[in-house]
């Protein structure tokens, strides 16, 4: 037997969860330096997954596969095909940059029970929300997916409820009634999400017998297992349904600005940056992989739904007062794109939304940390407050700046060559939608640009005249990914290439053929 | 007998008295069969003379010693019966048929004795509340005959007197749990819900601390039990008029039309479908009513509420494992031929139960009724498997049945633990901050909290897997919708509470949170042990399950 290696990526940020949590109350900073050496240990892994795995080779990769719960039909089956290799790179990417930036958020403010420990909670959390994401990525066992995709809420619920901004416009006792609603909001949405789902995946259960995915679609393919239409039908509602969710596609998402406003900025990142993105992944394997003609079937509406959630979340980015919802409602749009691209059913599309999903991941990193770093300074959320910023610290101004451009889809920077895939994989199939879409780009231009001359131009405010710029550690935090960012602008290989065959594979399940012979867009 | 012998409907003629008496067989008893029963009954009548004849102050722990070494007794024999393969292979009914002996009496068995004996810890704690003129108190009224506030309740309690006859009555519980599930004639189903229901009449009027509360808990209790016993009763004598027989194997022949003789007696009723239809549901009304589903519910918060939480915790968990333990063998083995009857039935009450303990959950703000209402909707996702009929569904109540009872104890021992002057500080509003003043305590009740609301990676996720597994099997894939909706609207006060344990400002004068013995850190251990392990690995649980599914007949 071959060493786990998909096992030991995500056990390594479990047992850092639990090392984490057990470190004693007074030490702090050996929890953090601990959390901090736990999640770059996980990345060296992922980078060992991405350079072990094979582009050209089998669908799924580096597999494992043991008995688990036999009663069930569940077996502990993990498998990596080059889109959860992509994304499990990025998860692990985006954690010690999470840690770090949330260095000081969760130093207690006061001192609570000899026994309570928020700092060690607060990594451990983080850790523990990694650990289950990089599973949910690798699982190919439906139930064992089911499970983490349902598990990680409860990390993510106490991330969200438990620790919010330092400064709050009307005191903390207020933050902290905001901040359960938030917490609750996400929560109890993604709960729903996920009971209905679990009424599919019993569903699936009774009509397939176990929960392979590879089996599940061997079986298919070979006329095995035969599903009635309507029975396709309302599995896949079931399993959509918790991934739009998750996702989020208008008109669930409401969830999302709350959540993301109230939560820590590394957490916020951690929601819409890793979290959500389990969501989109799940459509691509789940939606489409198990129920290809259903998925064919609500094109039109998941495209109508993913467009509104564009142009919707754009333009309610554009009237926001709050730096942290202007960025929330940008992912919705954003989100909106990686749907659209998903099931534009077009490889163009397909890897576009991948590619889209590990650059909004990064992009929106660096927007939101460093809008944290802003909220931080002046202790306010509120655009209005700032002003001339960049006179006093241009660094922070200047990766602002480049942020921003990226969540625009500026040429040059990673989400361009996303964007720009997805449009074209969307627009030759259906111009209409393509068309209506490329407006969503045109208001980023003005919700970005606006946030950015509010706050950073213009005559400097007396509040922020004596503002300190970015920190060694901030700059730790910001300048690889801003690095990161500008080299896959312009060389997104590396990425397509692990991305390309698993879109083929996906493209296949669905039995689809581009419309016209493949573009060699990005490469 | 000849044509004068005929049968007249008021008397019969004495021919068969002048048959020598001498031919009366003794009855032919299996004690190795029946040991598991008769151990604890054995205990209990040992236990009451422990009461009698020990000095007060050595009583404690004779009877915590009597009790232990029967439970777990009582639990080795059931583990060394199912071990020679009476849950399988060699299923019978013994006792002359009043007993049978398979799987699912001895897994119900199993967890009755084990819940039981996690439960008799919590009984047993004598830490939570301060001495008292330097003795000693548990949860329980220093004398129950002394009336509440009185001069004779002050004499007693400055005398040290402790309430320790809950022992034996416990076991007596117990005893009737024990063959409730495993009756298998419906006389013997009756003699058992008396020795289970009294016993915990009596102890959920038994509170050391709001001692009115407790004592109309249990007239309540009492009451509704009495006319839920009376029902079942009636329910009793009308299937014996339908079948001849109290016998579980034949009414449920007579039911599927093979009669092997008809009583002369009865002759004129047998096989009339009114008598069967009348009886069937009112028996199994009156288990509906220890199940607590809706709409026999009513009771549940109430005495949820007044009784000592110790006993809370264990009837919740052990009478819930019984009942449906009853209910069970009921409809699978006597009532099977009326399928097509009882499960439109209890598909109604299955869905009205989940969705009205969710619903009115939502609204309480005392953690025992709280926990009252989400016992009524675990009700309503456990009649959801019963409703399967098939082999998994059986094999998943019964798995279900163990996860919740054991998350249940665990939940109501945490709940003792909280306390403030008055006692046990059962309002939500107090336990607002629980989660920075003890966060080890606050994160164990969570993870009871996320078992009941059936987040993955715990017990509580299994069995509702389990049991909407086998409704969608068995065809009843609406009732897994309604299951998934009302887990969603539970799952909104479970999450209120620990919103209100972690994220809420602690109160000046809040709760504290009392330092229990090893005897009450062991029950939410186990609690908490098994929650973790039927969630993370429960293929072993489910296999045992799945052995024990077979009825025998």
């Amino acid at each position: 037997m071959s060493f786990p290696l998909l096992t030991a990526t995500a056990a390594l940020p479990a047992i850092g969860a639990i090392a984490t949590a057990a470190v004693p109350a007074a030490k702090r900073t050996a929890a953090k330096w601990l959390a901090l050496l736990f999640s770059l240990a996980t990345l060296v892994l992922a980078i060992v997954v991405l350079v072990r795995f094979e582009p050209g080779g089998d669908r799924y990769q580096l597999t494992e596969s043991h008995a688990w719960i036999a009663d069930f039909g569940v077996r502990y089956e993990l498998g990596v095909d080059g889109i959860a290799v992509a994304l499990i790179a990025l998860t692990a990417l985006l954690i010690p940059f999470i840690v770090l930036a949330g260095w000081h958020d969760a130093d207690p403010l006061e001192t609570g029970s000899r026994r309570w420990r928020p700092t060690q909670g607060f990594f451990a959390l983080i850790l523990a929300v990694e650990a289950m994401v990089i599973l949910s990525f690798e699982a190919t066992d439906v139930f064992l997916f089911y499970i983490f995709f349902e598990a990680m809420l409860i990390p993510m619920y106490f991330l969200i409820g438990g620790f919010g901004d330092r400064a709050h416009e009307h005191g903390e006792e207020k933050a902290a009634t905001q901040r359960s609603y938030a917490a609750v909001k996400f929560l109890l949405y993604n709960l729903a999400g996920g009971l209905i789902m679990l009424a599919a995946v019993i569903g699936l259960y009774v009509v397939a017998g176990n929960f392979s995915l590879t089996e599940i679609a061997a079986a298919r393919a070979s006329g095995e297992l035969e599903m009635s239409t309507n029975t396709e039908r309302w599995l896949f509602l079931g399993f959509f349904f918790a991934f739009a969710v998750k996702a989020p596609l208008w008109p669930l998402h409401t969830w999302l600005p709350n959540a993301m406003q109230e939560s820590t900025a590394p957490v916020a990142v951690l929601i819409t940056a890793v979290v959500d993105k389990v969501g989109t992944f799940a459509m691509l394997r789940f939606c489409l992989g198990l129920f290809p003609e259903a998925s064919k079937w609500a094109t039109p509406v998941v495209l109508v739904l993913a467009v509104v959630s564009i142009i919707y979340g754009a333009l309610l980015a554009v009237g926001q007062r709050d730096m942290k919802r202007l960025i929330a409602y940008a992912s919705i749009s954003h989100f909106g794109f990686i749907v659209m691209g998903i099931f534009a059913m077009t490889s163009q599309g397909q890897s576009g939304a991948t590619l889209y999903m590990v650059n909004h991941g990064i992009s929106t990193a660096v927007l939101m940390l460093i809008a944290g770093f802003l909220i931080s300074r002046r202790g306010s959320r509120l655009i209005a407050d700032y002003g001339g910023v960049q006179k006093v610290a241009p660094v922070l101004a200047g990766t602002f700046l480049i942020g921003g451009l990226a969540t625009l889809s500026l040429p040059g920077l990673a989400p361009f060559v996303s964007e720009f895939l997805v449009l074209v994989g969307t627009f030759t199939r259906y111009p209409v939608i393509g068309i209506v879409a490329t407006f969503g780009i045109v208001l980023a231009a003005l919700y970005v640009l606006v946030l950015y001359q509010r706050t950073m131009t213009g005559p400097v405010k007396p509040e922020v005249s004596a503002m300190p710029d970015l920190r060694v550690r901030e700059i730790a935090v910001v300048a690889p990914l801003v690095v990161l960012l500008v080299f896959l602008g312009v060389y997104p290989k590396p990425l397509t290439d692990v991305v390309n065959p698993a879109v083929e594979h996906t493209m296949s399940d669905v039995q689809k053929k581009d419309p016209r012979p493949e573009v060699e867009a990005a490469k | 007998m000849s044509a004068t012998a005929a049968v007249h409907s008021l008397w019969t003629t004495a021919a068969a008295a002048a048959e020598p008496i001498a031919k009366i067989d003794a009855p032919k008893i299996e004690y190795g069969q029946l040991a598991p029963m008769l151990i604890v009954v054995g205990a209990a009548i040992v236990g009451i003379t422990v009461e009698a004849f020990v000095p007060r102050k050595s009583r404690y722990y004779a009877q915590m010693f009597v009790s232990v070494v029967a439970l777990a007794a009582a639990f080795a024999a059931v583990v060394a019966l199912a071990a020679n393969g009476y849950a399988t292979t060699k299923a019978g009914i013994a006792a002359m048929g009043a007993i049978a002996v398979d799987g699912p009496a001895l897994f119900l068995q199993g967890t009755i004795l084990l819940t039981a004996l996690v439960g008799l810890f919590t009984f047993a704690e004598r830490r939570l509340d301060p001495e008292v003129h330097g003795n000693r108190v548990d949860s329980f009224a220093a004398q129950a005959a002394a009336v509440p506030g009185s001069e004779s309740e002050k004499k007693a309690v400055r005398a040290g007197f402790t309430t320790t006859e809950v022992f034996p009555l416990l076991l007596f519980a117990v005893a009737g749990m024990l063959v409730f599930p495993a009756a298998n004639d419906l006389l013997t189903l009756f003699v058992a819900l008396e020795v289970l229901s009294l016993p915990l009449y009596l102890m959920c009027a038994l509170a050391r601390r709001k001692r009115l509360m407790s004592q109309e808990a249990a007239v309540k209790y009492f009451l509704l039990g009495a006319f839920a016993s009376a029902f079942m009763l009636f329910g009793i004598a009308l299937l014996y008029g339908y079948a001849g027989s109290m016998s579980y194997a034949t009414i449920a022949q007579v039911v599927e039309g093979t009669v092997p003789e008809i009583t002369p007696a009865l002759a004129a009723t047998t096989g009339n479908d009114a008598l069967l239809l009348t009886g069937a549901a009112l028996v199994v009304m009156g288990l509906l009513f220890k199940v607590g589903a809706v709409p026999f519910h009513m009771w549940t918060p109430d005495v949820y509420q007044g009784a000592p939480t110790p006993v809370t915790g264990f009837m919740a968990a052990a009478t819930k494992v019984a009942a449906f333990g009853a209910l069970l063998r009921i409809l699978y083995v006597v009532l099977p031929g009326l399928r097509w009857d009882w499960r439109p039935v209890m598909w109604g009450v299955a869905i009205v139960t989940m969705l009205a303990g969710a619903i009115v959950a939502i609204t309480q703000t005392d953690i025992k009724r709280l926990l009252a209402y989400s016992s009524i909707a675990h009700a309503g996702f456990i009649l959801a498997g019963v409703i399967a009929a098939t082999p998994s569904g059986i094999s998943s109540v019964l798995f279900y049945l163990a996860a919740y009872s054991f998350v249940t104890i665990g939940a109501f021992a945490v709940v003792t633990l909280v306390r403030d002057a008055g006692g046990e500080a059962t309002h939500l509003s107090k336990w607002a901050g629980l989660g920075r003043r003890s966060p080890l305590v606050a994160a164990v009740f969570a993870v009871f909290l996320l078992a009941f609301a059936g987040i993955p990676l715990t017990s509580g996720f299994s069995g509702k897997f389990a049991v909407f597994k086998a409704a969608a099997e068995g065809g009843a894939a609406p009732l897994v919708v309604v299951g998934v909706i009302s887990s969603a609207i539970a799952a909104f006060f479970y999450i209120r509470v620990i919103v209100l344990m972690f994220f809420s400002e602690p109160r000046p004068e809040g709760p504290t949170v009392a330092v229990p013995s090893p005897l009450t850190m062991t029950a939410i251990g186990v609690g908490v042990a098994v929650t973790v392990v039927l969630g993370v690995a429960p293929q072993y649980f489910l296999e045992l399950a799945g052995d024990a599914g077979v009825f025998v007949r």
